[in-house]
């Protein structure tokens, strides 16, 4: 089921990044107020305006972009809503999207949540139903099919299994609770019973919560290339992706924004970004802007080829590149690279190979969308709670909302499952 | 000629008393029809009321007003708290209760009634006005007329009784089956299946070696079924305990093959929860016994009820098999147990005022709904009856949903998942247990009851002291405290230096009670329990309020209807088993819809468009 209608819902509702322009949408009674927190204002009705938009936690500004204030009843959705028209880069976009999330009473729309809330409001014509009609049908086959290729996969059968363990530890619980007075119940001890058994299940949960993520896969890996002025980050970007992507100058500052470049190499996807060089005493307000966001994008990246000195390196796990190896040398530490005469590059690309096998899921694995990461975060977090509870009622609770997130997650309802095992379990009944 | 009333009850069980006496409350003239007048508040199964999630029902049906509780009280000879080590929201009080007092109390509850009449005869036949409930013609010939009837027939539509070989028409032993009202029933069309339920045999309490037997005595607190009635009535009886073993299990295995639940005679379906002897040794085989209680029936009867050995296996195999046990080696057997198998209508084809879609007027209760149970037969009864007299008056339906209720629970389960067995009330069964508590009942329900007139002005006056004194502790329990405060006062808290309220800290372990009355003295003024539920309700706080987001998305589903007559085979996308069940429940919301096993989210988006493209 969708989440509650009295939160105010947002989504990315243009084409998946990057774009030039993404448009987000956030429909309910808070938009209006998510315009206000973002822009500092709110633009007259239906008016299209530009803003700069920051962050409130701290004032760090996010992209420069296009609100729109819309007013409800007279709107899709029937509620209150605004559109935010920003820059289509996946960083830009995210952030945006962070800032959203973090907002009391918002919350990322579930599938198919603008459309429903139409419905509810009674802003849907005919017409319009009638092609929404069939695309939900189109909706229902596809998690036919999704379903079934689950049930086919690992991830299921781990689903499975996950199931079968919390619907005995459920019974175990429901059991006490409910024939507490049948001998064949155990009932004292019970709750260290089920504590115990919970560990287990847990660390099994964390470890597919550790797993690559099926964005990975999708959106691909992130790569940033970082390091001081005309270090020759945009040169062995455009070297790696094959092709001019970036502005390459010999004056220092040139990238004053991250540039985000999609890649295949050898199958796999790739988002390359290169961004401004660090240093301390930027050109202008713009590059020092720029120097921010590099660094935000270092902490979000996958992988780092840090062409700067050894000892400054942002993250342990960043890749080490003498770059501009012709023309400066190659008694210093890190990989030699030249991105003119070629050399290293292949060294290079293999070592972004290795790491990158590492980060995406193996031939024949599975891997959790965001929704399902959610979910599971969620059901590891029920599963936490009730590890540390005494009172078996709240055991009960919190395995019962434990449960409740399996089932949105493989569309079966439990309680009855629960109480199969419970019957076939214990000899109940006077 | 003809004698009109607004309602005709037929039955007088559990759902048949509690249903013909709400409707006469909602101000209907009833006719409460049985074949005898005297096995009117009969307690046909074991002399016990209430248990876990049967205790909450008894509550939920007292706070209504109805007759559950206050009888139950009339006739407690043992009381006892289940899991009352545990929180309040799975407590389960349950009483041991002398059947001819309970019998006696539930006729004079029925007597002071205003507007109920005991008519003796048996429902020859259904009268229908053009597809709507007329009355109903007795086997005499005598006509009763009602735009409302209430079926609450218990295991007497087509009731069969089985012992070992021996096979009887009967809903009860000794007395006889509603037999041509099961047949017209199964004439129009109505959806009816099997379901079987069993019974012990009973023993003579004097051939009972009760020296040799662990006891149970009555808990020493004061609760009572009814919070309104002042005390404890009777003098409390102990019960015993005794166990099956090796050779119990042995002669019921021998047995077996002249068990009418083995040999294939009954097809109906038993209760995995209640089930006979004979199965818990077949399928829990490795269990070295079972426990027995022995429930004395009454102070002045010497019958003694063996709970746990349901059972229809022949006589002989029945005294053989008793006399194994520890202290009945010399019992006698006064009336062998035996199964009962009996017509039920599948509950799906009933509206959420257990009135039946195809045929408007007719109502229905207790088991032949599928269900087992006094508990749950009172809890549908009175529903019932409240929607038979409304319906007759032309009132609003009185419909309790999931959150309000365990009879919101049970009532919802039954009509749009139906049932496989006969459904008993568990507290597993209550996605908002937290919040319904046996405890809290009359906070739940006495509004509905008052909004639906149903409750006396004696109920609704306490209703509105209690309402006080809930004002009064929330009041004071609104002061706020900072650690260090607490600290200084005697309770251990961590030192967080955080400011909360006193109805916060409530809920740390650290905080007693008397702690906190010293801060509020209220706590100690109030009635004891409407303190109780308040410090309960203090104590589980953060997941009332977690359940209270779920219940009002709940309610916001519950608002979007789905047309009675949508065709869910016309909807695009749903699987055969999903337009099966859909068409079986016809649910009449999308939260019902979504709520039917097996219908996914994508389903209900389909479901919606179709239903607002057909009202277009």
């Amino acid at each position: 089921m969708t989440g509650p209608l009295q939160d105010t819902i947002f989504a990315l509702s243009s084409g998946p990044p990057p774009a030039g322009i993404a448009v987000l949408r956030i429909s309910g009674a808070q938009a209006g107020g998510a315009i206000r927190t973002l822009a500092n204002r709110l633009p007259p009705p239906r008016m299209a305006s530009l803003a700069l938009l920051r962050d409130p936690a701290d004032g760090a500004a996010l992209d420069r972009a296009l609100i729109l204030w819309l007013p409800g009843p007279g709107t899709v959705t029937g509620e209150d809503m605004a559109e935010i028209h920003c820059h289509g880069g996946r960083a830009v976009i995210a952030a945006i999207e962070a800032v959203l999330d973090a907002m009391p009473g918002l919350r990322r729309a579930d599938a198919g949540e603008f459309t429903r809330r139409a419905f509810e409001h009674g802003r849907m014509d005919l017409n319009a139903v009638e092609g929404l009609s069939d695309l939900l049908a189109a909706e229902t086959q596809n998690q036919r099919r999704a379903a079934l290729s689950m049930a086919e996969g690992h991830f299921s059968r781990r689903i499975d299994a996950w199931r079968e363990r919390l619907l005995a530890l459920s019974a175990m619980a429901e059991a006490a609770l409910d024939f507490s007075d049948e001998d064949d119940v155990p009932d004292a001890g019970i709750e260290n019973e089920i504590g115990t058994r919970l560990a287990g299940l847990a660390t099994d949960i964390e470890s597919v919560l550790d797993a690559p993520s099926a964005e990975r896969l999708r959106d691909g890996i992130r790569v940033i290339l970082a390091g001081p002025p005309n270090a020759g980050k945009s040169t062995l970007l455009n070297a790696l992706v094959g092709r001019d992507a970036a502005i390459v100058s010999a004056i220092a500052g040139t990238t004053r924004d991250r540039i985000e470049v999609p890649a295949a190499i050898d199958g796999s996807a790739y988002v390359f970004t290169d961004t401004a060089g660090l240093r301390d005493d930027a050109g202008d307000e713009i590059e020092a802007v720029g120097i921010d966001r590099a660094r935000a994008a270092m902490e979000a990246a996958d992988i780092i080829l840090w062409l700067g000195e050894a000892d400054a390196m942002p993250r342990t796990d960043a890749i080490l590149v003498a770059a501009q190896s012709d023309r400066l040398g190659r008694d210093r530490p890190g990989l030699p690279v030249s991105a003119h005469t070629g050399e290293g590059m292949s060294a290079l690309l293999a070592e972004l190979l290795e790491r990158a096998s590492a980060l995406l899921p193996r031939e024949g694995d599975y891997a959790l969308h965001r929704r399902q990461r959610i979910l599971v975060a969620q059901l590891s977090d029920h599963i936490e709670v009730a590890r540390e509870q005494r009172d078996l009622l709240i055991i009960a609770e919190e395995l019962r909302l434990a449960r409740s997130r399996l089932d949105e997650l493989t569309g079966q309802a439990s309680t009855e499952d629960m109480l199969d095992h419970l019957f076939s379990g214990f000899c109940i009944g006077k | 000629m003809p004698v009109r009333y607004d309602v005709i009850v037929v039955g007088g069980g559990h759902a048949g008393c509690e249903a013909a006496a709400a409707a006469a409350r909602k101000g209907a003239k009833v006719a409460l029809l049985t074949f005898d007048r005297n096995t009117v508040g009969a307690m046909s199964c074991n002399p016990a009321i209430g248990g876990l999630g049967k205790g909450h029902l008894v509550r939920e049906v007292d706070a209504l007003d109805g007759l559950m509780g206050r009888a139950a009280d009339a006739a407690a000879i043992h009381y006892r708290m289940l899991n009352s080590s545990k929180g309040a929201a799975v407590q389960g009080p349950r009483v041991q209760a002398d059947r001819s007092r309970y019998r006696a109390a539930i006729h004079g509850l029925l007597d002071q009634q205003v507007g109920l009449t005991i008519v003796e005869g048996e429902a020859h036949e259904l009268l229908l006005d053009r597809g709507r409930t007329s009355g109903i013609r007795l086997s005499d010939g005598q006509t009763l007329e009602a735009r409302a009837v209430v079926l609450a027939t218990g295991t007497f539509l087509g009731g069969k009784l089985f012992c070992g070989d021996a096979q009887d028409a009967g809903g009860r032993i000794g007395e006889r089956a509603a037999t041509r009202l099961g047949q017209q029933l199964r004439k129009l069309d109505l959806p009816i299946a099997r379901l079987k339920t069993g019974t012990p045999p009973r023993i003579d309490g004097r051939t009972i070696d009760w020296a040799r037997l662990e006891t149970q005595p009555s808990d020493d607190g004061t609760w009572t079924m009814s919070p309104v009635t002042p005390a404890r009535i009777l003098p409390q009886l102990a019960c015993a305990i005794t166990r099956t073993n090796d050779r119990t299990h042995q002669i019921i295995r021998d047995g077996l093959g002249r068990s009418p639940l083995f040999s294939g005679a009954i097809e109906g379906r038993g209760p995995r929860y209640c089930p006979s002897i004979e199965d818990k040794v077949l399928r829990f085989g490795d269990r070295d016994g079972h426990q027995i209680f022995l429930e004395p029936e009454g102070l002045d009867s010497p019958l003694v009820y063996p709970n746990g050995i349901s059972t229809s296996l022949p006589e002989d195999v029945q005294r053989a098999m008793i006399r194994t046990m520890t202290g009945l080696e010399q019992a006698e057997i006064v009336v062998a147990g035996y199964a009962v198998e009996y017509d039920y209508v599948d509950p799906r084809a009933l509206t959420s005022s257990l009135e039946l879609r195809a045929l408007p007027g007719l109502f229905c209760a207790g088991q032949i709904n599928g269900t087992t149970g006094y508990e749950e037969a009172a809890a549908q009864g009175l529903v019932a009856g409240v929607n038979a007299a409304a319906h007759a008056l032309s009132q609003p339906s009185m419909i309790l949903d999931r959150a309000s209720s365990y009879i919101g629970v049970m009532i919802d389960d039954l009509v749009l998942q139906g049932v496989t067995e006969p459904y008993r009330m568990l507290t597993a069964r209550a996605e908002y247990r937290l919040r319904l508590r046996a405890d809290n009942a009359e906070t739940r329900l006495g509004p509905v009851g008052l909004e639906h007139g149903i409750v006396g002005p004696d109920r609704a006056r306490r209703m509105d002291q209690r309402k006080h004194w809930r004002s009064e502790i929330e009041a004071a329990l609104s002061r706020s405290m900072t650690a260090t405060e607490m600290a200084r006062a005697g309770a251990f808290v961590r030192q967080d230096g955080v400011r909360r309220t006193l109805w916060e800290w409530a809920r740390f372990p650290e905080v007693s009670r008397s702690l906190l009355t010293s801060f509020a003295p209220v706590l100690d003024k109030a009635p004891q329990d409407v303190t109780d539920e308040q410090l309960e309700d203090a104590h589980y706080a953060p997941y009332l309020e977690r359940q209270e987001a779920e219940v009002a998305a709940l309610r916001r589903d519950e608002r979007v209807h789905i047309p009675a007559d949508v065709d869910f085979r016309g909807v695009g996308g749903l699987s055969n088993e999903m337009i099966e069940r859909l068409e079986a429940a016809r649910p009449d919301t999308l939260a019902a819809a979504g709520r039917i096993r097996g219908i996914t989210p994508a389903a209900l988006a389909a479901i919606l468009v179709h239903a607002r493209r057909a009202a277009a």
